[in-house]
């Protein structure tokens, strides 16, 4: 069973205290929404999460792969758009899944081109793909719906959804109202 | 394939595909060819430098690519997405180490017989210098991540990066440069060895510091 959790987490960036006692248990299926302002430590909780940040105090547990949308795609600019997945597919075993997760995002039809070439909300989408085709039941989103338009924002609500319904977990920030059924609220 | 292997083989292929390749090797030739030109046709004095030119451009070629070694790993989030993955930062500098070395190494030993010939060096002393090469690539290449890593994020990365990276090369110079006295090979396999096996837990823990 996945699971993520949260105990009495503080997170400081240069020396800034950014939030501490953030405290939550997330079961399969469940969600949270983490909201505040800019600079209030959304993204460093999402890097709490995923590893790359230390905490400042408390800790952070839970069973089952993560796997992490950053702001940044982390797909090769002069790769085409299925080569550039499947570096990372293979990495996480799952080369097969890239084509059902392009699908899924709805870029099927653009497998062919290079990543240099898609726009902003098509590569946000591509990035999503990513974590799609990594198979990890544990989402970590930062921003995923920045850059989208309102059709993409809802193929989003809906493969959180489906991953919520298969047993998955989402940490999702976002500035942007996202609609995530059930959804706990952070709010730092 | 496994995670290390395929981001060994990732470095290869953006080395080949990026050109990133070709331009150490051009300039490698060129600083071969410019030698003759300043200090004259003289065979003998040609000769007798020769080794210590080809050592000289390896190092000076060795530090082109050092600028997109890490940088833009660390800015595209790619660095974050292995981390994320599990994998530590020092495993992914050796892996990174690795296809570095396999990119440009075996070009720089083809491009050396060329320079050989330029320099005039005698056919039964090339050999020695490609085995000194071949030993000491390795360590240019560890030392070119590590330094990549120190100054990824860092404005005038490039001509800092010259600054780091020269003064720890100087003793591959110096035991690759004198490959035909007796013991200079040991030691230059000896500090090759030092690089390889110190500079991807330093580069690991750069990596590391420019996340926080």
């Amino acid at each position: 069973m996945s699971s993520l959790a949260f105990r009495d987490v503080g997170c400081a960036r240069g020396g800034r205290l950014l939030f501490e006692g953030i405290g939550f248990a997330l079961a399969a299926g469940q969600a949270a929404l983490v909201t505040g302002p800019n600079g209030a430590g959304k993204s460093s909780l999402i890097r709490v999460a995923a590893g790359l940040l230390a905490p400042a105090s408390g800790l952070v547990d839970g069973d089952g792969t993560r796997a992490l949308l950053s702001e940044a795609a982390a797909l090769d600019p002069e790769l085409r758009l299925d080569a550039a997945l499947r570096f990372w597919a293979s990495i996480d075993g799952r080369a097969s899944a890239v084509p059902e997760a392009l699908a899924a995002v709805g870029l099927a039809d653009l497998a062919q081109v290079p990543v240099r070439l898609l726009s902003t909300g098509q590569r946000r989408r591509a990035a999503l793909a990513r974590v799609i085709a990594s198979g990890a039941p544990v989402w970590l989103l930062d921003e995923p719906a920045n850059g989208m338009d309102t059709a993409s924002v809802q193929t989003l609500e809906a493969i959180i959804a489906a991953h919520r319904a298969g047993g998955g977990i989402a940490l999702v920030a976002t500035h942007l109202p996202i609609a995530l059924p059930d959804a706990r609220e952070i709010a730092l | 394939m496994s995670a290390l292997a395929s981001i060994a083989w990732r470095e290869v292929r953006r080395a080949w595909e990026a050109g990133g390749l070709v331009l150490p090797v051009v300039f490698f030739l060129l600083v071969a060819i410019l030698f003759p030109f300043a200090i004259g046709p003289d065979g003998k004095l040609l000769a007798r430098v020769g080794g210590g030119v080809i050592w000289t451009a390896a190092l000076l070629a060795a530090l082109l690519p050092v600028e997109r070694l890490i940088a833009p790993d660390a800015e595209s989030g790619v660095l974050d997405q292995f981390a994320a993955r599990g994998l530590s930062d020092s495993a992914v500098a050796a892996a990174k180490m690795a296809g570095h070395w396999l990119g440009f190494a075996p070009a720089l030993l083809a491009a050396t017989v060329i320079a050989a010939a330029l320099l005039r060096l005698p056919g039964d002393a090339l050999v020695p210098i490609l085995i000194a090469l071949a030993i000491g690539t390795p360590g240019l290449a560890a030392l070119g991540i590590a330094t990549a890593a120190l100054v990824s994020g860092l404005r005038g990365a490039g001509a800092l990066a010259g600054l780091v990276m020269l003064p720890f090369a100087v003793p591959l110079l110096i035991f690759g440069a004198t490959a035909d006295q007796p013991g200079a090979l040991k030691l230059l396999a000896a500090f090759s060895l030092l690089l390889v096996a110190g500079c991807p837990l330093v580069a690991g823990a750069a990596i590391r510091m420019g996340r926080s």
